[in-house]
């Protein structure tokens, strides 16, 4: 073994160890040259390379000079392709043994240039200074000496330049006193280690102590300097806890308590002071005993402390010992003269000269005297009111008098330091732009919440603080709003103009017609002129070739936009920095069917009609998967979707929006969710449960009850957003593929019964004169259009005309394909015409709706779909439709009372009456179901039609059905 | 052969206690028989599901790996699976003899109300109070459900599954049927709370129990109301509902107390069975025999037509 166990850890042992000797063993025989293998670390084989070609191991497991191996590259520079000067540093070529311990470029660790001594490396310098001639560009190097980064201090680079050493002290050399210090370092040291005129004096005196040449000196040992570090923790004074390197190395205690010292003097121990004490291992020290293997027992074990080992004068120090205390600096500042302090040279570096005339000394002053009455407590200035101020933002204002208690006048900014210039101000000092958008909150409300925030504020506080800013909103208003009749649209117009004059922002990021270009070009040019302030923006910006009934339509659409896109939002994306790319989709999945309306759902269920007013069927796609594991056709085999089928809407169309409103204003608004409809039974604890049947859990209970509202919510926005056309086209033109030919099959015969159904539930014809007589004058449609406008603007011509909303949707179509088709219509219109509706350009809504109707005339009126005839019927005559509604139920009730004795009867019998009664229903179904997507197609077909207009006319087919 | 027809006998109701379970892990949140009716499963609140023998009441085995209360559990055909829903939002696929848990399957954003096998128990159908049912592959090592149908917008409280349909009631009020075969979805509007649903034996019929202590029997094709029943107390709590093996009885789970057990054809009350004074928290009924199975607080009960002694009696005699 190449070490014992008692150096175990001063010596690294290399290699294997031979096996030992056995007296009794034969001799091994050697082994013969050619069987001796080289292995590597890991005990694999190594193959020899040769010992020019890598040796022993040579490229990434040995693959040079195979295919997959290393292969010197070959020089290849071409005028297109220079070569490249390559700097490869010899580590590239180096694997990990090399690197290792025992390789050519070992990674060990070793002194780094910082901690070398300051000798120049002459040689190195001189081999740069070559090459530096020798370079492409010659004194290449200078730069980099130039710019060599600092990595000393001046100072400590100073003292290197004058001989000094790390770890040295600095001040002259001594003779034979470091030895001295080193052989009484026993005795009592305080403070820092001796100066060299102390050191100088008691040279003298134990000269003879010791042979030392006269010529050998020695540089005097380094200071540590006096630790000021405050006390810290509740021990007493002196407590030093457990030093680690006193209680491992098991020095004992008996040592001078030194106050002002505590560490400093492990320290100088580091710096190399005496090595005493025996050598012991293990943790020793105050309150440690001595181990069961320590061998020296005669240590003391416990601590005994004695009164010797304290001062007990304060300042008695004797200064005569040559030695530097806390204590007792102020005798020696006194004998020494400085000029013999001075006297000291070590190297004088060139340059330098000693100082004949000392250093002033510092004055140091002492701090003023405080007042008798001074009390250290501010008070803040009374605060200026900002009335005063003008030019600066009511909330600027507000804020800068909380924050800082007085705010500067405009007159003086630069008496004010630049802590007192807002920013604003600063930027105008530094002639920088103004920065765009608005600059406080209160510029993004709108003006009248704005003013109404002003208001409260000003009835509870300064009641001047009204600004320039406001004052020129309010008087727009009014002035805008005398300016134009009260005609709806025409307010409307105001808002868009007030709500769009003087934004600056040019960066329109809203597109609504972007499908159409001249349209949305007329847009822009609205909105320009809008933020110009023009009043007649709209009558300008619209096109003057089209018809006054196109041009009222657009007008009524530019308007809406303005308003539903008004710059509020632009004037925050001032703020924000606009997506680069815009995202593709710009649609949104909506899925196809939605359900029906809840209120007629829950008034059937009321009734407890159950079946058809309740049932609602939608066309599912199961996963494909799924099927597998049921073991059943895909019912849709060349569908990918999955779930209900969703249809793609403009995530962006104004239409979304438009109908929105309507909708809310024609029915009766949403239902509060009942408090029977919260999920109530999140109950983990059986003695809980008491409890919480009175009182839900609030977490679900919140939950349900705001998924209630969007439901309801949901449910009204998106009906009526349903595509319009009628079913069948519907289904052919939107799932072409899905449909299979059993479907069609399907379609067709459920058609033949619908026209069936149609004649069954047409109501006598007197009703129809009665609705048309009334509703065919007032309005019809252009024969291009769906006939689900005619039946909205038969209903809107009925409601409320100001609902800016339903305006938009009576006189606006679907999509921008309705654009193309009126411009077709107004192709066909009698010129004469148009210049009349130029002429009334700010035509009331009354007018326009008379042009319309000359419009009519000239189409002729189309006969609307029987369904909606009978919806008209039912609208005209109420008190029938209600009638109805009565009987129905009490029939209901027989029919269920029949059938209940029926039932009565016997199970079994009862089993056979269900299924024949099944398949009877499964007609009946059929048929009512028919029936009921029919007329919900009317409804989708009417686009608008309020709930209850619905529920009537489900009745209505229904009480048909069943008499 | 000259014998006449025996007359069929009277549908006889579980009206004897036969069997006592104190089952020793809470709260039993679900009691549930297996395919066969030889053992029940209970959940308790203890985050443990354990199975019994029905006939003996012994304990046979306990699963435990759960992170919350086990809300419901369902055994596969073969009786050589178990999944089991909790409300740590997990659905737990597990190995009946070993008690080892084959799957884990996460992906619910609320506890887990409901879980059923379908009849192959290729699939594992999970309803949550997300408002979602998840379709898990037992076949695959897919983590993620085949399909999530999210059609509900309030909970999902109870599921069924019979042959290719797809059963559910939603605390949104609504009976959704899942037609796979059809590729339908049929939903019907009920608009009180749904707690639980189940299919009739003949798979003609569907069953739903709601929140306005109501139960109804409603025709599975056209969604009209066959039979209402009334009489119990359903306000707060997700009850179980149930037809008798032969529909001849609906039952009903109340906070009362008691089961209600009403004629299926005339609606009338034939049996308030009362189980204790606590809430019956779930019940259970034989697939082929009559015999119930009720759960209150930490007790199981087992129902039969007639007092064990007796039965004894008739076979010896």
């Amino acid at each position: 073994m190449a070490s014992d166990s008692d150096s175990d850890e001063d010596f690294v042992s290399y290699g294997t160890p031979l096996e030992p000797l056995e007296e009794d063993e034969p001799l091994k025989k050697p082994v013969p040259l050619h069987e001796q293998t080289v292995k590597d670390e890991k005990g694999r084989y190594q193959r020899f390379h040769g010992a020019f070609t890598g040796g022993f191991s040579a490229g990434y497991f040995n693959t040079v000079g195979t295919k997959e191996g290393w292969a010197p590259s070959t020089f290849v520079s071409s005028r297109q392709q220079k070569a490249e000067k390559h700097h490869v540093r010899p580590e590239d070529f180096m694997d990990e043994e090399d690197f290792g311990e025992h390789g050519i470029a070992p990674k060990e660790i070793t002194t780094s240039q910082e901690f070398s001594s300051g000798r120049r490396d002459e040689i190195r310098e001189k081999a740069r200074a070559v090459n530096a001639q020798a370079a492409l560009i010659p004194g290449d190097t200078l730069l980099e000496e130039l710019i060599a980064p600092a990595r000393l201090s001046i100072g400590v680079e100073l003292l290197r330049r004058m001989g000094w050493k790390e770890g040295q002290g600095v001040g002259p050399r001594v003779k034979r006193k470091a030895r001295r210090q080193q052989t009484d370092g026993g005795s009592r040291v305080y403070g820092c280690v001796l100066p060299p005129a102390g050191s100088e004096d008691s040279e003298d005196q134990d000269d003879d102590e010791e042979f030392a040449p006269e010529d050998v000196t020695f540089a005097p040992k380094d200071e540590t300097p006096v630790d000021f570090t405050p006390k810290v923790g509740v021990q007493g004074l002196g407590y030093r806890g457990l030093d680690p390197g006193m209680a491992l190395l098991g020095r004992g205690a008996p040592e001078h308590i030194d106050l002002f010292r505590p560490q400093s003097e492990a320290r100088s121990r580091l710096f190399g002071g005496a090595q005493r004490g025996s050598r012991r291992g293990g943790v020793a020290g105050q309150a440690f005993g001595v181990g069961a293997m320590e061998d020296d027992d005669d240590e003391e074990v416990y601590h005994r402390d004695s009164m010797s080992r304290y001062d007990t004068v304060l300042g008695g120090e004797e200064p005569g010992d040559g030695l530097y205390g806390w204590t007792a600096p102020q005798q020696y500042t006194k004998k020494r003269d400085k000029s013999r302090d001075a006297s000291y040279l070590g190297k004088i570096l060139e340059g330098f000269t000693l100082a004949q005339k000392p250093a002033d000394e510092k004055t140091i002053f002492p701090p003023p005297d405080l007042p008798r009455d001074y009390r250290p407590v501010h008070h803040f200035r009374p605060s200026v009111d900002v009335s005063v101020l003008s030019g600066v933002s009511p909330a600027l204002a507000e804020a800068l008098r909380a924050s800082r208690g007085h705010m500067v006048k405009e007159e003086e900014p630069q008496q004010g330091g630049r802590h007192q210039l807002d920013s604003g101000r600063r930027r105008t000092l530094l002639g920088e732009d103004a920065l765009q958008g608005p600059s406080s909150v209160m510029e993004l409300l709108r003006p009248e919440d704005r003013q109404r925030l002003l208001n409260l504020r000003g009835s509870s506080n300064v009641p001047s603080t009204k600004t320039t800013f406001l004052v020129s909103h309010d008087a727009l208003q009014p002035a805008g709003r005398s300016a134009v009749g009260g005609s709806a649209s025409c307010g409307l117009q105001q808002d868009a103009l007030a709500a769009w004059k003087g934004v600056q922002t040019s960066s329109q990021t809203f597109r609504p017609f972007e499908k159409n270009p001249s349209k949305q070009a007329r847009y822009e040019l609205y909105l320009n002129r809008l933020k110009q302030g023009d009043k007649d923006a709209l009558e300008q910006s619209l096109d003057p070739a089209v018809t006054e009934w196109e041009r009222s339509r657009e007008r009524d659409e530019f308007v809406r936009a303005s308003i539903l896109y008004r710059p509020s939002s632009s004037s925050l994306s001032s703020r924000f920095t606009s997506a680069r790319q815009q995202e593709d989709e710009d649609s949104v999945e909506v899925s196809r069917d939605q359900e029906g309306d809840v209120d007629d759902k829950q008034a059937a269920v009321n009734m407890k009609m159950f079946g058809k007013l309740t049932r609602e069927t939608f066309e599912w796609h199961p996963d494909k998967l799924l099927c597998k594991r049921f073991n059943i056709p895909v019912p849709y085999p060349g569908s990918g979707v999955v779930g209900l089928p969703k249809v793609k809407r403009d995530k962006f169309s104004v239409f979304n929006f438009l109908t929105v409103t309507e909708s809310r204003d024609s029915s009766a608004p949403p239902n509060p969710p009942e408090p029977g409809k919260r999920s109530r039974w999140d109950v983990s604890d059986q003695k809980k449960r008491e409890e919480e049947a009175k009182k839900n859990d609030p977490l679900s209970e919140l939950l349900s009850a705001a998924r209630n509202q969007t439901e309801t919510r949901l449910e009204q926005t998106s009906v009526p957003a349903l595509p319009a056309p009628p079913t069948s086209s519907r289904s052919s033109s939107q799932t072409p593929d899905q449909r299979t030919e059993e479907e069609t099959k399907s379609e067709e015969k459920r058609e033949e019964e619908e026209e069936e159904e149609e004649e069954e539930s047409r109501p006598p014809m007197d009703l129809f004169k009665a609705i048309f007589a009334g509703s065919s004058d007032e309005k019809s449609s252009s024969s291009s259009e769906g006939d689900s406008n005619d039946e909205e603007d038969v209903k809107d011509a009925g409601e409320q005309p100001l609902n800016l909303f339903n305006v938009a949707s009576s006189s606006v179509a679907s999509s921008s394909a309705v654009a193309s088709s009126s411009s077709a219509v107004s192709s066909s219109v009698a010129p004469g015409q148009q210049t009349a509706a130029v002429s009334s350009l700010n035509s009331t809504r009354h007018i326009k709706e008379e042009e319309e109707e000359e419009e009519e005339e000239e189409f002729g009126p189309k006969l609307p779909p029987p369904s909606a005839a009978s919806l008209s019927t039912e609208k005209a005559r109420g008190g029938a439709t209600s009638l109805t509604e009565e009987h129905k139920p009490r029939k209901r009730s027989k029919e269920k009372k029949h059938k209940n004795k029926k039932q009565h009867k016997h199970k079994k019998e009862k089993k056979k009456k269900k299924q024949k009664k099944h398949k009877h229903k499964a007609k009946q179904q059929k048929k009512s179901k028919k029936e009921e997507s029919d007329s919900e197609d009317d409804g989708g077909g009417a686009g608008h039609v309020s709930t209850e207009e619905l529920l009537k006319r489900l009745k209505h087919v229904r009480s048909h059905e069943t008499w | 052969m000259a014998f006449p027809e025996p007359r069929p006998q009277l549908p006889q109701l579980p009206q004897h206690l036969l069997k006592t379970l104190d089952c020793q892990q809470g709260a039993v949140r679900a009691v549930r028989f297996n395919a066969d009716g030889n053992y029940l499963l209970s959940c308790g609140s203890d985050k443990s599901l354990k199975l019994w023998s029905a006939s003996r009441g012994t304990l046979l085995k306990t699963y435990s790996g759960h992170g919350y209360e086990v809300l419901d559990a369902d055994g596969s055909y073969d009786n050589s699976q178990l999944c089991s829903c909790s409300s740590d939002k997990t659905v737990i696929l597990w190995d009946v003899a070993t008690g080892q848990v084959t799957r884990k399957l996460r992906g619910h954003a609320g506890k887990v109300n409901c879980v059923q096998f379908n009849e192959e128990a290729t699939v594992i159908l999970s309803g949550s109070i997300d408002g979602t049912v998840r379709c898990w592959d037992t076949r695959s090592r897919r983590f993620e459900p085949i399909q999530v149908l999210d059609e509900a917008r309030d909970g999902i409280s109870s599921i069924k599954v019979a042959q290719h349909e797809l059963l559910t009631g939603s605390v949104d009020g609504r009976v959704r049927r899942y037609d796979l075969r059809m590729g339908q979805l049929h939903v019907d509007f009920i608009s009180s709370p749904i707690t639980c649903v189940c299919f009739s034996q003949d798979g003609q019929c569907t069953l739903s129990s709601s929140l306005d202590s109501t139960v109804r029997l409603l025709d599975k094709s056209t969604g009209e109301m066959l039979g209402e029943y009334k009489g119990h107390k359903m306000k707060g709590y997700k009850l179980d509902c149930c037809l008798s093996s032969k529909d001849t009885h609906v039952l009903s789970c109340s906070e009362d107390g008691h089961v209600y057990c009403w004629d299926l054809v005339e609606g009338s009350l034939s049996l308030k069975l009362p189980v204790g004074k606590a809430v019956v928290q779930s019940l259970s009924f034989h697939p082929t025999e009559t015999c119930l199975l009720t759960a209150m607080e930490g007790r199981v009960q087992v129902w039969g037509a007639e007092p064990e002694e007796t039965e004894e009696d008739t076979v010896a005699t």
